[in-house]
């Protein structure tokens, strides 16, 4: 393996950049924030499995499987509270989600 | 050599998606570069040896998630190009934003070196001579199996909380009342009418 751990480390830490700037440019579209979500998840598994390898650590994979498991849960109940709001109110922009402002 | 043309591949492949996922027009478009892009990180897990997470990714993000996605996506009518207003105009504190941490993590990365004795502090040392998926399930089963139980736990919750939140009985749609079918007899099924000639049945 001739591709170090900091190519890696840089490759994830682009896709964190990527899925930060997802959210800020779709301020209005809840499903692709929630896409960015799971992207800048993804570049933190990356960044646990890279580590678990150069390191040869099996820990890392462990919890990069865990990390999998609550972006699974979270993607569900996510997209459900959307389904749900989408029949109530038909819509999804961000800025009508303003039922709870105080 | 072919694992560094490799690497280049995959993960520039992947950061092309993750691009086109917060860039498309269409979010059916969105969801189906989401399904490239964890492909091409699968390949990469590979690279690093990590097979069983490269299989569950594959499994759980392809099969489930982005199906999922992709379902919410078609299901829901919505008009895409009104969200999309704006999308200009946040661009330049977005990128900015971006290249700020970018900028953070490039610095965090760069500063960051293994000490030589940080081997010995391994909490589960990679084993030689055993594949990766059975490595991995030595330690899950037996000194995570405490975790893992809970991950299960949290899997039931969002099923179940997915399901409590989404279920609605409408009013006015005929469904299937299995205690009336089995309670059904030919006393009750048949009835017996007297019908006039040329006035029919109502």
């Amino acid at each position: 393996m001739s591709v170090g751990l900091g190519a890696y480390l840089t490759v994830a830490a682009i896709l964190f950049t990527i899925g930060i700037l997802g959210i800020f440019i779709n301020r209005k579209n809840v499903i692709v924030i929630l896409m960015s979500i799971e992207l800048i998840l993804l570049a933190v598994n990356i960044n646990f499995v890279a580590f678990s390898a150069f390191l040869g650590d099996l820990a890392g994979q462990v919890f990069a499987l865990f990390i999998l498991t609550v972006a699974a849960a979270e993607a569900a109940i996510g997209l459900a509270i959307l389904v749900v709001y989408f029949r109530n109110r038909g819509t999804i922009a961000v800025e009508d989600i303003n039922l709870m402002k105080g | 050599m072919i694992a560094d043309i490799a690497f280049y591949l995959f993960s520039g492949v992947m950061l092309l998606c993750a691009l086109m996922v917060i860039g498309a027009r269409n979010p059916v478009h969105s969801v189906l570069f989401l399904i490239a892009a964890f492909f091409n990180a699968a390949a990469l897990f590979l690279l690093l040896g990590a097979e069983f997470l490269a299989m569950i990714l594959l499994v759980v993000y392809v099969g489930a998630v982005a199906v999922l996605f992709l379902f919410v996506v078609m299901m829901l009518d919505i008009d895409f190009a009104a969200l999309r207003r704006g999308f200009m105009t946040y661009l330049p504190v977005g990128a900015l934003v971006g290249l700020l941490l970018l900028s953070e993590l490039a610095l965090a990365m760069g500063a960051w070196i293994s000490v030589g004795s940080a081997g010995g502090v391994r909490a589960q040392p990679t084993p030689d001579g055993v594949t990766n998926t059975e490595a991995l399930g030595r330690i899950l089963y037996t000194d995570y199996v405490f975790f893992f139980q809970i991950a299960g736990l949290v899997l039931l919750v969002a099923m179940i909380g997915a399901i409590v939140l989404t279920l609605r009985h409408r009013p006015g749609v005929r469904r299937q009342s299995i205690s009336a079918q089995v309670n059904r007899d030919p006393a009750k099924a048949i009835e017996n009418l007297d019908v006039k000639p040329g006035e029919g049945v109502s």
